[in-house]
């Protein structure tokens, strides 16, 4: 069993097919122009990003971005003192409150985003308990809201942010705590200077995973926004299956790549300068 | 040396636990109830279930999202787990193909999606079951690696070494002890696959085509067209499915980790 390396040839031809050569066909349609039916026509062209710069296009792009910053950041918020909890909790109860953050998880996000219909809307649960309870006499308005919207965001990614962070938390140097707590800091205190400093990196890779997971997502917008509220993806949906201009289609979505690989590479900028600093810090 | 715990992050542990499980509750619940507006209770029925039973679009969907399943949880299996045999004995592993495997995760879904509708679109393949097979393998395939990578990382050659000593030729010591010493890993990564693929509604819509629908997509319709309680019974059932295959395969997996720290992260 020494020369098995031709065996990964199968998966390596299989990716290439079907994962490499279809993004490198939307890379070439997005500078292609189309006839008035709709149909591809072979010529170079760059309207497709120039169209991007239409005011339409940029407030959606700027909705999308703000949201997904917005998301990320209640995301951060919610998850820390979570995350810190369940770390700090015994083992076995460890465990037990992972399973129970990762079993959403499982469970298909079209349904627990509808879930969310049951609840917001007008004769929805939310509504019937407060006009049962009598502090609103007639429904308030919940669902088809950029609110609502926020609302599934956070509720669908909380464990993508809390899994990370909780991973830092478990990874830290807890000598340094005790350190800590002898020189006489108060609780607050070393929890400033010495866990929130090493979780950095946790905190990090959940922000990456939620922000870019929100900016591409299109059916808690679709489901919980209505017509009202639009994203990038549901523009590039609506492009695709929709308007069929698949040539703007692929421009967006290469706009959207790109958006996302260069966050994805600032945030590891961010972080490696904080590993240098603290090697340094460390020599 | 374990700290006393803040009453308040209990409490916030609790709500924020309370914030998730509520919903999925609130489908649970309703999918029993009498009502068909169903934003208050009228006592216990179970005749959405009987009516979902008999409803021929919901299961031909449910049909259509098994045999894609099935079959592109065969294909990824297969295929990743060769590829994660293959890579075992690669002294260096190179960079392009690692970062290759690890693609799919990365990818967000609609990009997958839409580049797979346009290459189809491209080649004039008539969009339908296959397409969908070809996509779900196409996602599922680097977490049966992971999967099964890590379970292959975890065992010692010895034994392989000592069958091939004794005479035993490659194929045999495949089939009779490296196979069933990956094996919990295999159907680990299987299970992972079978999930990721029923749950798939992104990918799916955009290369599915007109006549094979599949369970999240006649949901997604089901969503938007306005609601009918059949979905509460729909859903549940789906939800209790899925978690019984992930506690399944998380617990094919830590079985044979033991000693070692049990995961419960995705991968």
């Amino acid at each position: 069993m020494k020369n098995t390396k031709w065996l990964i040839s199968p998966i390596v031809l299989w990716l290439s097919l079907f994962l490499i050569l279809p993004m490198a066909i939307v890379v070439v349609i997005s500078f292609l122009g189309r006839d008035e039916f709709g149909n591809l026509v072979i010529q170079f062209s760059l309207d497709n990003y120039a169209r991007f710069f239409d005011s339409l296009y940029m407030g959606i792009y700027w909705d999308t971005i703000s949201l997904s910053v917005l998301t990320t950041l209640i995301c951060v918020l919610i998850s820390y003192p979570l995350a810190y909890y369940i770390a700090n909790a015994g083992p076995t109860r460890q465990k037990i409150w992972l399973l129970f953050i990762t079993v959403p998880f499982w469970i298909n996000f079209l349904i627990r985003t509808y879930a969310w219909v049951l609840l917001l809307r007008s004769q929805g649960v939310v509504n019937s308990f407060l006009m049962d309870i009598g502090v609103i006499d007639e429904p308030l308005k919940m669902l088809y809201t950029k609110g609502a919207v926020l609302l599934g965001m956070v509720y669908t990614f909380i464990p993508y942010m809390v899994l990370p962070i909780y991973v830092s938390l478990e990874q830290m140097d807890r000598k340094l705590l005790e350190a800590a707590s002898d020189l006489g800091a108060s609780r607050w205190r070393a929890f400033l200077h010495i866990t929130l400093p090493q979780t950095k990196s946790g905190m990090m890779t959940g922000s990456v995973l939620v922000f870019v997971s929100t900016a591409g997502m299109y059916v808690v917008t679709d489901i919980l926004g209505g017509s009202k509220s639009t994203m990038l993806s549901n523009i590039i949906q609506t492009q695709f299956l929709g308007a069929r201009d698949w040539p703007f289609g692929a421009a967006l979505s290469v706009i959207f790549a790109i958006t996302s690989l260069v966050l994805i590479y600032l945030f590891n900028m961010a972080l490696r300068s904080r590993h240098e600093r603290s090697k340094e810090g460390r020599a | 040396m374990k700290q006393k715990t803040n009453p308040f992050l209990s409490i916030h542990a609790y709500l924020v636990m309370a914030f998730i499980y509520l919903p999925v509750l609130m489908i649970l619940i309703f999918s029993f109830n009498n009502s068909r507006i169903n934003s208050t209770w009228e006592g216990f029925t179970f005749k959405w279930y009987g009516s979902l039973f008999q409803n021929r679009n919901v299961m031909d969907a449910l049909m259509n999202s098994l045999t894609i399943a099935f079959t592109s949880t065969v294909i990824a299996t297969v295929l990743g787990t060769v590829a994660a045999l293959a890579l075992r004995n690669a002294v260096r592993k190179s960079k392009t193909v690692l970062g290759m495997l690890y693609l799919p995760i990365v990818v967000p879904d609609i990009i997958m999606g839409l580049s797979l509708l346009l290459l189809f679109s491209q080649f004039n393949f008539p969009l339908g079951k296959w397409t969908i097979i070809i996509a779900h393998v196409t996602f599922s395939i680097s977490y049966v690696y992971v999967i099964v990578a890590s379970r292959i990382s975890g065992m010692g050659k010895q034994l392989e070494e000592a069958a091939q000593d004794l005479g035993a030729s490659p194929w045999q010591t495949f089939r009779y002890i490296t196979l069933p010493a990956i094996w919990p890993g295999v159907l680990a990564g299987a299970i992972m696959a079978f999930t990721l693929s029923i749950d798939d509604f992104m990918i799916s819509f955009f290369v599915a085509g007109p006549n094979s629908t599949t369970l999240p997509i006649y949901i997604y319709g089901l969503v938007k067209r306005g609601i009918s309680p059949e979905i509460n019974a729909l859903c549940t059932i789906m939800i209790i499915v899925s978690v019984g295959l992930i506690l399944i395969a998380q617990w094919l997996q830590n079985k044979g980790n033991r000693g070692k720290k049990a995961s419960t992260l995705p991968f």
